[in-house]
């Protein structure tokens, strides 16, 4: 009987969906010549989509409903080694099946092979496949500071930021402007990028300082346009739409390099660069400075009770996250030679936000592997990459309402304590953290 | 001739301020009771005017009169409109009402995000024509500065406004909508459904913003999948700039927001018409976070 | 005194929800605040804490072994740092930070380390981190909650979420306690506990305790003086006993007509 209702309810949501669609996806118009196109095999499509997706849709809110009132049923003793497991992540699983913890990921003898094969892969790469994959690849590893950068805000802080995108557009417009004007190298706009950056994300940050969520996301959206108009609009300055041309690329102590040679050269300034990001943010998000921002995200009023400057932490988290966009900028407009302000749309810091969030927010391991996975992916599965954004779209709503902590969640870091502190003497924290080394 | 300008760009303002106004109700009504800016809100009124294309283009075979032609598309266009709106809500917002509000503000930016791309997939990315349907309003023949298109999305706007505001002051699902506005939690208690009051507020939402995306989209001759999104955002700061939650604000804001955006770019320059209303959102959310109609609220601790 | 608010108000658009509100408190006591729901009181905590600027009046203090300052109008961080910390009402912990680091935001205001600090690591941060990671334990062992060092602040049992909250609050060195309900949901066993907890604060750890509370005989055993407040207005203070006999307090309590 209970079958016969769910089969039903399915049925009729399938309907649903079917006649909800129907003028858009099966009737397609052509207004040159005035024709009508039926497509039916799209109603059947979506009826059979919608049919199985309600199952899948039913079974994975059944399982979270699940665990939630698991969570909330059990007694407080077991409170922590009960919450952990609920929320297991994927790989925790994957490692499990090979009966791993994710601790044995940070004994010596996993952890010391694991890291050399994988440094190994990264530093071979250029050299064994072609340009056309080094280029993809420093894309991705461009995409891995901007979300790395992003996470500071987002992650840390919790405050959504929809302009990201302006702050990469000005490290790049800093390194083309000065390149093409004053023919200024790559080494000296790499720091004047990540601080022209993050001068004007304190400039964001100052007037947005008392604003809570949703109106952020709003002001931040706009910020991002307005530089984007600026930049499309101050034609004197910026050549416009059309973009600044034949940037150089990095140089090398002077040496004339071939076009493989640049990019394989760029291939590892990006890959230092991303070892660089990840060392600092983690080292920024186990100090005083990541304890404020995550407070100050938690809850405002209550970290401004207890002596926390959260304005001095909101502008030192935005400053931080645009520091990491201008690198990213200058490497990108290093990597293109050719920038234009239509690189830099508010879809573009949707992506980053994407990341982030697919990755798992706060966690340094989520967020590189959320860039790499939405960089990647629709390179090397061409089938997919029509639908880049549709998909998207669809993993922003999924992830939130089923997996909000991501893929790879962020676990806190838990202090332990030596045997001789519990009689007092002096304290050291071991381990434990979240993706402990770079 | 200067004055004709005038009179030329007050026109045009009082228009996109009309078309902000159905959108930015949606906005408000919305923001009211959920607390959640409904980022996919511009996406229902781009839909609404592609439903309306779709929708002529078949009934013109059938050779009716233009004006019914008309009238059933516009029809169709709002009910499927409205139907967006309700699922919508059902699938991204609902299961995330208890949620932290970040994650169900970037829920609707996934939302926005993919019916943008459904349409673009299932229609196309090109601009496409939109039948100019509206009706000329003969009197207005001697008159240059006022076209008939922008008299109708003026005087339906108004319409529009009188019976939503007598519905929200007088029915029964009014008071309710107005109720969980106040305090959802109060509201449960005294008997209102409030999750039926939600739905009630996003299908309202989205009548008018399909209503505002089919008028502009006449006025204007053209669509694409990509008009719902800067719409949205600037009717969103109308909205703001009213006072959220605040209708007669939600229209207030609108035509400030409107006619700033016609003279900015009448007497400044057309180049940063939609920067003013980006700067105007700044300027409002520093100085007066609550808007112009809007109750300063203090914070509960 | 240490603390002195000179005819406080605190408006809100029409509505005036702290009215004229003169309140004293002295080195070592313990006092409470009461009065019928809606009388003010966690407004006035607020003004004093610096949440909401108030709309006139002025609030002083005169921390032990220092001299008489203005606080009035400064930002709550800043009034944090002079030495007055509060608990909420309804709790307001950093729900996914475990229990050590809620304690440790508590102590934030007294360190130094900055982000150059955070990035290199040098020999000064490390030793303030180490030493804010033994403090704060020794204050969950104070509090009695150090078995749940580690666990997330939402997962605790409601009686150490309060708890923590106090513990939280002391990390930041205050010379004052301000305590708004401490014992709000708790049961009487829990309450006798929070006496004790309390008592212990003032005597061994040495603070001044100012607390809003319901329960009336928590309040009795415990304070020295008490303030009475009803809408917005102090319509007594004075020794519990005196509070008690009061035919205002009983009035507000109880209401004008018993009848209607």
């Amino acid at each position: 009987m209970e079958v016969l209702k769910e089969l039903r309810k399915s049925l009729l949501l399938a309907l649903w969906f079917v006649v909800l669609t129907f003028p858009i996806m099966v009737i397609r118009v052509n207004t040159i010549t005035d024709t009508i196109e039926w497509r039916w095999e799209r109603a059947i499509l979506m009826a059979v989509g919608s049919f199985v997706g309600s199952f899948l849709w039913k079974f994975l809110l059944a399982r979270q409903e699940a665990r939630k009132s698991r969570q909330t049923a059990k007694g407080s003793s077991e409170a922590s080694d009960d919450g952990a497991s609920a929320q297991k992540s994927l790989t925790e699983r994957l490692l499990a099946r090979l009966g791993w913890t994710r601790d044995t990921l940070r004994e010596k003898k996993v952890a010391i092979p694991a890291l050399a094969i994988l440094g190994a892969i990264v530093i071979v790469f250029p050299f064994v496949t072609s340009i056309y994959q080094s280029n993809i690849m420093i894309s991705a590893l461009i995409y891995v500071i901007l979300a790395l950068g992003l996470n500071v805000v987002l992650g840390l802080g919790n405050m959504l930021h929809l302009g990201f995108a302006a702050f990469y557009a000005i490290g790049a417009y800093t390194y083309g402007l000065l390149n093409h004007y004053f023919g200024v190298g790559f080494w000296i706009a790499l720091p004047l990028g990540a601080a022209a950056s993050a001068i004007a994300g304190i400039l964001l940050a100052i007037p947005v300082l008392r604003l809570r969520g949703d109106y952020l996301a709003i002001v931040t959206l706009a910020f991002g346009e307005i530089i984007r108009l600026l930049l499309v609009n101050l034609s004197g300055i910026t050549m416009g739409p059309s973009g600044v041309k034949s940037i150089s690329r990095p140089g090398l102590f002077g040496l004339d390099l071939s076009y493989t040679q640049a990019i394989t050269y760029t291939y590892f300034i990006c890959l230092a660069l991303v070892i660089f990001t990840v060392f600092i943010v983690h080292r920024l998000e186990n100090s005083r400075i990541g304890r404020q921002l995550v407070a100050m995200g938690e809850d405002d009023i209550a970290a401004r009770a207890m002596g926390v400057n959260t304005s001095r932490a909101k502008l030192t988290a935005f400053a931080l996250g645009a520091v990491w966009a201008g690198i990213a900028g200058v490497l990108f407009a290093a990597k293109t030679t050719f920038i234009n302000p239509d690189s830099f749309k508010v879809w573009d810091s949707v992506l980053i936000l994407c990341m982030v969030v697919l990755g798992g927010m706060a966690s340094i391991p989520g967020v590189i592997a959320g860039a790499l996975i939405l960089i990647l992916l629709p390179e090397y599965l061409r089938v997919f990459s029509d639908y880049r954004l549709l998909i998207f779209g669809a993993v922003l709503v999924i992830m939130m309402v089923f997996r909000p902590g991501g893929m790879i969640p962020k676990r806190r870091k838990a202090y332990k304590l030596r045997p001789e502190e519990l009689q007092g003497s002096a304290a050291v924290p071991v381990g434990g953290g979240e993706g402990d080394a770079p | 001739m200067d004055f004709e300008f005038f009179v030329n760009l007050l026109f045009s303002g009082l228009t996109r301020g009309s078309i902000y106004a159905l959108l930015a109700l949606g906005y408000t009504m919305v923001y009211g009771i959920v607390k959640l800016i409904n980022f996919a809100h511009g996406e229902v009124y781009m839909i609404g005017a592609f439903t309306t294309l779709i929708m002529v283009s078949v009934l013109t075979i059938l050779n009716l009169p233009i004006l019914a032609i008309a009238v059933i598309a516009a029809l169709v266009a709002i009910v499927w409109s409205a139907g967006y709106g309700y699922t919508l809500d059902k699938i991204a917002y609902k299961p995330l009402r208890e949620a932290p509000r970040l994650s169900a503000l970037i829920s609707a930016i996934g939302m926005s995000l993919f019916l943008q791309n459904y349409v673009r997939l299932a229609q196309t990315s090109d601009f496409l024509p939109f039948p100019r349907f509206l009706p000329t309003v003969r009197f207005l023949d001697n008159y240059d500065g006022l076209s008939s298109s922008q008299f109708i999305i003026f005087t339906t706007t108004t319409v529009v406004m009188v019976i939503l505001t007598i519905f929200i002051k007088f029915t029964r699902v009014g008071k309710s909508m107005r109720a969980a506005a106040q305090d959802r939690m109060m509201a449960t208690l005294t008997g209102v459904n409030v999750n039926k009051t939600i739905s009630v507020t996003f299908l309202i939402g989205s009548v008018t913003a399909a209503i505002g995306g089919i008028l502009i989209s006449a006025h204007v001759g053209q669509i694409n999948f990509y008009i719902g999104f800067l719409a949205g955002i600037k009717a969103f700061v109308a909205a703001v700039l009213g006072g959220i939650g605040s209708i007669p604000g939600a229209v207030l804001g609108s035509f400030v927001l409107g006619l700033t955006e016609s003279f900015g770019a009448g007497y400044i320059s057309s180049d940063y018409e939609d920067v003013f209303a980006f700067i105007i959102l700044v300027l409002i959310l520093i100085f007066r976070p609550s808007g112009i109609l809007g109750k300063p609220a203090a914070q509960k601790v | 005194m240490i603390l002195k608010a000179t005819q406080l108000s605190m408006d809100f658009g029409g509505l005036r929800a702290v009215d004229r509100v003169d309140i004293e408190i002295h080195e070592g006591e313990i006092v409470a605040l009461i009065g019928p729901n809606g009388a003010g009181k966690t407004t006035f905590f607020n003004c004093v804490t610096g949440v909401y600027p108030p709309t006139e009046g002025q609030i002083h203090i005169n921390p032990p072994g220092g001299t008489e300052v203005s606080i009035t109008g400064l930002k709550p961080n800043r009034i944090a740092e002079r030495g007055l910390a509060r608990t909420f009402q309804n709790i307001r912990l950093f729900p996914n930070m475990t229990v050590l680091e809620n304690v440790m935001v508590g102590r934030d205001c007294r360190l130094k380390a900055g982000i150059l600090g955070a990035i290199l690591r040098d020999r000064r941060t490390r030793e303030e981190e180490e030493q804010v990671i033994h403090d704060s334990h020794e204050i969950l062992k104070k509090i009695g909650i150090e078995q749940h060092v580690n666990e997330q602040a939402k997962n605790l049992p409601y009686g150490a979420q309060r708890r923590l909250e106090i513990a939280r609050a002391i990390a930041t060195e205050p010379f004052l306690l301000l305590l708004d309900e401490p014992a709000a949901g708790m049961n009487p066993q829990e309450t006798r506990q929070l006496d004790d907890l309390i008592l212990r604060l003032r005597d061994v750890e040495k603070l001044t305790i100012f607390l809003i509370e319901h329960d009336m005989s928590l309040v009795m055993r415990l304070s020295e003086r008490i303030y009475v407040m009803d809408y917005g207005e102090l319509i007594a203070h004075g020794s519990p006993a005196e509070v008690k006999s009061n035919p205002l307090v009983i009035k507000a309590y109880l209401g004008e007509d018993v009848s209607a």
